[in-house]
C-alpha cells in the first residue's frame, strides 16, 4: 500500500516475552497485581495486549500516559499533526518545549521516559481509506481520540470489517460521550449515527472550545475501558452511552441499541469496503456547505495604508464578545448570528470593512449584507490572524 | 410537572443558551414542536426541511432511543426526561 507508514522501533522482544514479568516489571505493576481483579494473570494480558490509538491529541493523552503506565505491551500512536502551542491547555503529554516536533515522536518520547518495558509503534501519517486496514490489522483494540467526522467514521468502518473492539470517546466545550462499538453483537457508530451532520451545521468556532480537563477525563473513562476489555472484567460500556456534562457535573447513561438494518453492521451488509469518508461527510448532506463565499476583499496591508491616508472605513467586527475581548481593531462588534436583526446599525452609505478571526465568518456577514443590499463592503482577507502576520504583531493570534 | 427536555451543549446557543427547559406534551413530536416554537433557531438544527427529524440528532425518553419506540409518536408524561443528543467529533473547528 502507499502510504508512509513506518513503524519505529520499540523493544520487538517485548511482545515475545510477554508469558512472564521480570522482577522490575513485578515491582513497577505492584499495584495491580495484589489486586485480585488485575493480579499476575491479568498483567500478563496486558503486557500482550496490542492497542492502537487514534490521535495523540487532547483524548489521546490520558489515554497513551495510562495505558503505557499500566503496562499495555504494545502502543501504535497514529497522528500526522505537529505540536502547537495551543495544544498544551489540554494535550498534557507534551511539554512547551515539544512545540513543532511531530505530535507521534514527543509523544513517544514521553510515553517509552514514563514506562520503557513497552513497544511502542509511531505512524506519523494520516488515517485514510488506503492505510487503515493494513494499520489496523495487527492491533487487538483500536481507540478512536479523533477530533473530526470522517476519521470517526473511517474507524468504525475498519474496526467492523476486521471486527476489532472500537473504544470512542468525543468531546464538545464541556461535554463528552463515550461508549464502545464493534464487539460481537454489539452496536457500531452507524447504528448510533447513520449519517454526520451536514458541513453547514458543525458547529464553528464562534461556539467551539475546549475545557483542557475534558478530553482528560473522557480520555481517561476510553483507556479504563480499553484496559477492561483486555482483562475481560467488569461491565464494558457496550450498548450504553456515557454521556458527561463537566459544567454540570453529571453523567448520564443511554441505551445504544444494535440498528439490525445497520449498513455496516447490520444482517444484510451493504458497505463492504471503506469508502470516501469526506465525500461521505461533505457532499450527502443536507445543506450545501456554507463557507468560501465569493465576496470582494481587502488584504490587510491595503486597509492599513488606507486608514493611514484617512479614508472614512466604517470596521465591522462580526466575532462574538469574549474574542472582542482577547484583542480586537476597535470595530464596531455585532456578532455574525445577531447581524440580520441588527443590521440597523449599519449605514450603507459608508464604506464597510467586515472582519472576523480568519476571515470566514466575516465572508458570510459581507455575503448577507450584500444580500441585504450593501454596496460598499468589503472582507478583511485572512481576518485578525493576517493582520497581526502582515500589519501589527502586537495583536496576539489565538 | 412537565415534560423536561435537555438541551445538548452544541444547541444551547440556538435555545436561549439553557441547558434544559420544560414542556407540556403527550408525545415527543408535541414536546419538539413546543420547544421549537419558543425557540425557532433550533429547527433546523433539529429537522429537515420536510419536516423529518435529523439523522445525526437522536432523542431518547429517558435512557430509550425513540427510534426503536414510536418514534416522533411515542408518548410523554409528566416527569419523564427526553434528552435530544446530537453527534460530536471533537475539537475541529474548521478554521472558523
Amino acid at each position: 500500500m502507499a502510504t508512509k507508514v513506518q513503524p519505529m522501533t520499540g523493544a520487538q522482544e517485548a511482545a515475545k516475552a510477554a508469558a512472564s514479568l521480570s522482577n522490575e516489571e513485578i515491582l513497577r505493576y505492584s499495584r495491580h497485581l495484589i489486586m485480585p481483579e488485575v493480579g499476575m494473570e491479568g498483567q500478563l494480558k496486558l503486557k500482550s495486549a496490542k492497542v492502537m490509538l487514534i490521535g495523540t491529541g487532547g483524548l489521546g493523552a490520558p489515554l497513551g500516559l495510562y495505558l503505557a503506565a499500566a503496562g499495555v505491551g504494545r502502543l501504535g500512536l497514529v497522528d500526522f499533526d505537529i505540536v502547537d502551542f495551543t495544544n498544551l491547555q489540554r494535550q498534557v503529554t507534551f511539554s512547551s518545549g515539544d512545540v513543532g516536533k511531530p505530535k507521534t515522536e514527543a509523544a513517544r518520547e514521553r510515553l517509552s521516559g514514563l514506562n520503557p518495558d513497552i513497544q511502542i509503534d509511531t505512524f506519523e501519517t494520516k488515517l485514510t481509506s488506503d492505510n487503515a486496514l493494513e494499520l489496523f490489522k495487527d492491533f487487538d483494540i483500536i481507540v478512536d481520540g479523533t477530533d473530526n467526522f470522517p476519521t470517526r467514521y473511517l474507524v468504525n468502518d475498519a474496526c467492523i470489517l476486521l471486527g476489532k473492539p472500537n473504544v470512542y470517546g468525543s468531546i464538545f466545550r464541556f461535554e463528552g460521550q463515550v461508549t464502545v462499538f464493534g464487539m460481537p453483537g454489539g452496536p457500531c457508530y452507524r447504528c448510533l449515527y447513520p449519517e454526520p451532520p451536514p458541513p453547514g451545521l458543525v458547529p464553528s468556532c464562534a461556539e467551539g472550545g475546549v475545557l483542557g480537563v475534558l478530553p482528560g477525563i473522557v480520555g481517561s473513562i476510553q483507556a479504563m475501558e480499553t484496559i477492561k476489555l483486555i482483562l475481560g472484567s467488569g461491565e464494558s460500556l457496550v450498548g450504553r452511552l456515557l454521556l458527561f456534562d463537566a459544567l454540570a457535573m453529571r453523567f448520564r447513561e443511554l441505551k445504544l441499541r444494535k440498528n439490525p438494518n445497520c449498513p455496516m453492521c447490520g444482517e444484510h451488509r451493504t458497505i463492504n469496503k471503506l469508502i470516501d469518508y469526506y465525500e461521505f461527510c461533505g457532499v450527502r448532506g443536507e445543506e450545501a456547505p456554507a463557507p468560501n463565499v465569493q465576496v470582494p476583499e481587502i488584504t490587510p496591508r491595503e486597509l492599513k495604508s488606507r486608514l493611514d491616508r484617512g479614508d472614512d472605513l466604517f470596521i465591522l467586527d462580526v466575532r462574538e464578545p469574549h474574542e472582542f475581548q482577547i484583542c480586537n481593531l476597535k470595530g464596531h462588534l455585532i456578532p455574525l448570528g445577531e447581524l440580520p436583526r441588527r443590521v440597523h446599525e449599519l449605514d450603507s452609505s459608508r464604506e464597510i470593512v467586515a472582519h472576523c478571526r480568519s476571515g470566514k465568518r466575516s465572508a458570510e456577514a459581507v455575503d448577507f449584507l450584500r444580500k441585504a443590499g450593501f454596496r460598499k463592503i468589503l472582507n478583511l482577507k485572512g481576518g485578525i490572524l493576517a493582520w497581526s502576520d502582515e500589519v501589527d504583531p502586537s495583536v496576539p493570534k489565538y | 410537572m412537565g415534560v423536561k427536555v435537555i438541551i445538548p451543549t452544541p444547541l444551547r446557543p440556538y435555545a436561549g443558551k439553557r441547558d434544559s427547559t420544560e414542556v407540556k406534551a403527550g408525545t415527543v413530536g408535541e414536546a419538539l414542536g413546543r420547544l421549537t416554537t419558543e425557540f425557532g433557531d433550533l429547527r433546523k438544527h433539529l429537522f429537515t426541511e420536510d419536516g423529518k427529524l435529523r439523522s445525526f440528532v437522536n432523542v431518547y425518553v429517558n435512557d430509550e432511543d425513540i427510534r426503536y419506540l414510536a418514534k416522533e409518536n411515542t408518548p410523554t408524561k409528566d416527569g419523564d426526561t427526553i434528552s435530544i443528543v446530537p453527534s460530536i467529533a471533537g475539537g475541529l473547528c474548521d478554521g472558523y
